[in-house]
């Protein structure tokens, strides 16, 4: 059974449809790139996915793992595992880090059956994943991406992957306003956590980010389409050609 | 004359009865001062939101104005609460000094002193008003003036007990001294008047608490006035805690005078009243003096909390800082009107005042009004008042790691409220307080604003 399975998926917000018919299918162990311009859905899709209560679904349907996934509340989508790495970080006014990722990790485990983690055990966990991720370990005592730097913000959504180990991560633009050795560490972080048991879409408008992390397929968002799929060549192509070239090959 | 006597009969006749049956001992000065107290009530009577008033704009007394109340003249002589009981009503901790008032009389049996230290008094008022009438008399009423505020007379009219703390200059009051006014049930809905009196000596240092509380749910009306003074170099920590029954009246005021160099913090935590109105004044009379007022208040259903906050920067240098944040929920409503004054005399004074008010509930309310009144030139003084609902896209966040609605808004609602609970310093105090306000951290009618 494939893990996500997304059928002519349409998606408004207010009067304004977004999504007009997004299929995808994506197995366990494979990694996906959905690239597109600026304003084409591909943070929509993401939301749709995570929950988000903006975006009404008007048509289609979405199974994760076999059951209706847009009959689930946010936090449940997140419980069955799915992570989104959002385009823009939230920052938590007086929520320390280190209180939100335990208690993230705990609703996680109760929901699994698992025994909440002690409080030693879940520091010594967190500690590991500060050091994997390269994140100034002075972050998570800090209150959640307040204050933070647009990269420290990044990073912060990668340690929250390599903390919860989802099924299925979808990063937002993840890449987007990195330097290039935040971008190597993030991507180090991403392909670490690849597992045949689990995948990952990665949501992006420039090419840059799957040079470290190669995708399995490359889908074209466009106006709320994916109008265009293929390998990991398809994103080289579109680095040298433009959106434009897609559009025009579509009309 | 007798229309004023008939309006305020009850009070009248409490009056009168109180002077009447007060014990030989009470000394002369303070049958002169709830005297005059009193003929001072009558003229004022209870305040009126007429206009021009502003102190009282948004804030209708006329519940209690008109509602009758019985005084309890002496302590309860039938079932108190017990030992045990108390100490679940408010804060406590090993080594605490801790005066138990029931229905505004001391308590020595609920009231434990784990032995007196040199140069500190802790004692109740009614005690030492005869005791030590040297350290009691030069500074009862007098930072407390009743000449403009019903409330104030009324209280010193019916000045009887309380409690009475005195740090000899430069001695440390070696324990945090609890104070917890307890209001019992009783047939008929009972008025009291606690009084406290805090002077602490130049270059001293105490830490107390203040807690009005009730293990009832009925009407009460409790009408206190603190009164501290602040000694050259002295440092002050005070904390107010109002766990009221949700039918109660609550009308505190607090005046704080300090001297030089002086240090004042102070936190209030406010739950519980059907009403409550909270007057704190702090004048700042000696360079250099420096003060933090801090408050937080959670409110529910229809009660009605009413902050009065005045910080009067009188002489140079001083710095104050006011935080004030708010959490209401169901049709309550918050009043905040703070007011910071630099007087002409103040250069380089620091002031900042800010008031914060998370709303749960659309049918929730809050008026806020921070000003500043500045007349000197050489002064940093800024101030805010926000209001806002839970942002959506961060609850979306908190639930997109799996957490549910109802703990991320707690959580939400506990890191807003953290804020205040974390700038007092005395460990167990801060901890009851987390504990306190986590606990109480409403989860329903919660409605989400702000946009994506
Ligand atoms: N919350 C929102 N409110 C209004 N319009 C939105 C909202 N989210 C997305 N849109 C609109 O939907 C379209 C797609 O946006 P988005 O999914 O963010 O695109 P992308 O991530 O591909 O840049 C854009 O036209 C954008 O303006
Ligand atoms: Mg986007």
């Amino acid at each position: 059974m494939p893990l996500l399975v997304i059928r002519d998926l349409h998606a408004s917000i207010g009067d304004q449809e977004i999504l007009k018919g997004v299929d995808l299918t994506v197995n366990a162990g494979e990694v996906h790139a959905i690239m597109g311009p600026n304003g084409s859905g591909k943070s929509t899709l993401a939301n749709v996915l995570a929950g988000r209560p903006e975006y009404t679904v008007t048509k289609g349907s979405v199974q994760y793992q076999g059951h209706d996934l847009l009959a689930m509340p946010p936090e449940q989508r997140a419980r069955e595992g799915i992570f989104l790495a959002f385009q823009y970080p939230v920052e938590l006014p007086g929520v320390r880090a280190w209180q939100f990722l335990k208690a993230a990790m705990d609703a996680q485990r109760q929901h699994r059956g698992l025994e909440e983690m002690s409080a030693r055990d879940f520091n010594r966990l967190l500690q590991e994943k500060v050091q994997q991720v390269e994140i100034d370990p002075e972050l998570v005592k800090r209150n959640v991406n307040e204050g933070f730097s647009g990269g420290e913000k990044k990073r912060n959504e990668i340690l929250q992957l390599a903390l919860l180990e989802p099924k299925l991560a979808l990063l937002d633009e993840t890449d987007s306003g990195l330097d290039i050795d935040a971008l190597r560490i993030v991507a180090e972080g991403v392909n670490r956590s690849r597992r045949p048991d689990n995948a990952i879409v990665v949501v992006t408008h420039y090419q840059r980010i799957l040079n470290y992390i190669t995708p399995d397929f490359v889908h074209v968002l466009m106006d709320g389409r994916i109008v265009r799929s293929g390998g990991a060549e398809l994103a080289l192509e579109l680095e040298s050609r433009g959106y434009d070239w897609v559009k025009e090959a579509v009309s | 004359m007798t229309q004023t006597l008939t309006k305020y009969a009850g009070y009248h006749e409490a009056f009168q009865a109180l002077e009447s049956s007060a014990p030989k001992s009470t000394p002369p000065w303070l049958h002169e001062l709830r005297r005059q107290a009193w003929s001072r009530f009558q003229q004022l009577g209870f305040p009126t939101a007429r206009r021009g008033n502003e102190k009282w704009k948004y804030t209708n007394v006329a519940p209690i104005a008109s509602a009758a109340f019985s005084h309890p003249a002496a302590l309860p002589s039938g079932a108190q609460p017990t030992a045990g009981r108390v100490k679940q009503l408010g804060p406590s901790a090993p080594g605490w000094t801790n005066l138990v008032f029931v229905d505004g009389h001391y308590s020595p049996a609920l009231s434990t002193q784990p032995g007196q230290a040199p140069g500190i008094v802790v004692d109740n008022l009614s005690k030492a008003t005869v005791s030590s009438p040297q350290l009691v008399q030069p500074h009862l009423a007098r930072q407390a003036g009743f000449e403009d505020d019903g409330f104030i007379a009324l209280n010193t009219a019916f000045l009887q007990d309380g409690a009475f703390i005195h740090v000899a200059d430069n001695r440390t009051a070696p324990a945090m001294i609890n104070l917890l006014f307890v209001t019992t049930e009783g047939p008929t809905p009972k008025v009291t008047f606690p009084r406290v009196l805090v002077v602490a000596g130049k270059g001293s240092q105490v830490s107390l608490v203040e807690t009005y509380v009730s293990p009832a749910k009925s009407r009460y009306f409790i009408n206190t006035v603190t009164e501290i003074v602040v000694g050259d170099g002295a440092n002050v920590e005070h904390c107010r805690l109002l766990l009221e029954s949700p039918e109660a009246f609550h009308v505190g005021n607090t005046r704080v005078y300090q001297g030089q160099d002086s240090t004042f913090t102070s936190a209030g935590f406010f739950r519980g009243a059907a009403l409550a109105r909270n007057d704190f004044q702090v004048l700042l009379d000696g360079t250099g003096a420096n003060c933090t007022v801090n408050g937080l208040y959670l409110t529910t259903d229809s009660q009605h909390v009413d902050h009065l906050i005045g910080i009067d920067h009188a002489k140079p240098h001083g710095t104050s800082r006011l935080l004030y944040k708010g959490i209401l929920d169901g049709k309550s409503k918050a009043v905040f009107g703070g007011t910071v004054m630099v007087r002409k005399d103040a250069q380089k004074t620091d002031a900042r005042q800010t008031d914060k008010n998370l709303l749960l509930s659309p049918d929730a309310e809050v008026d806020s009004k921070p000003s500043l009144l500045i007349f000197a030139d050489d002064v940093k003084c800024a101030h805010g008042a926000t209001a806002g609902h839970i942002d959506a896209n961060t609850v979306f966040y908190m639930q997109s790691r799996g957490l549910d609605l109802a703990t991320a808004s707690r959580m939400l609602i506990h890191a807003f409220a953290r804020e205040v609970i974390d700038t007092v310093q005395a460990e167990p105090l801060r901890d009851y307080l987390d504990g306190l306000f986590s606990q109480a951290m409403p989860a329903s009618s919660l409605r989400f604003g702000g946009t994506p």
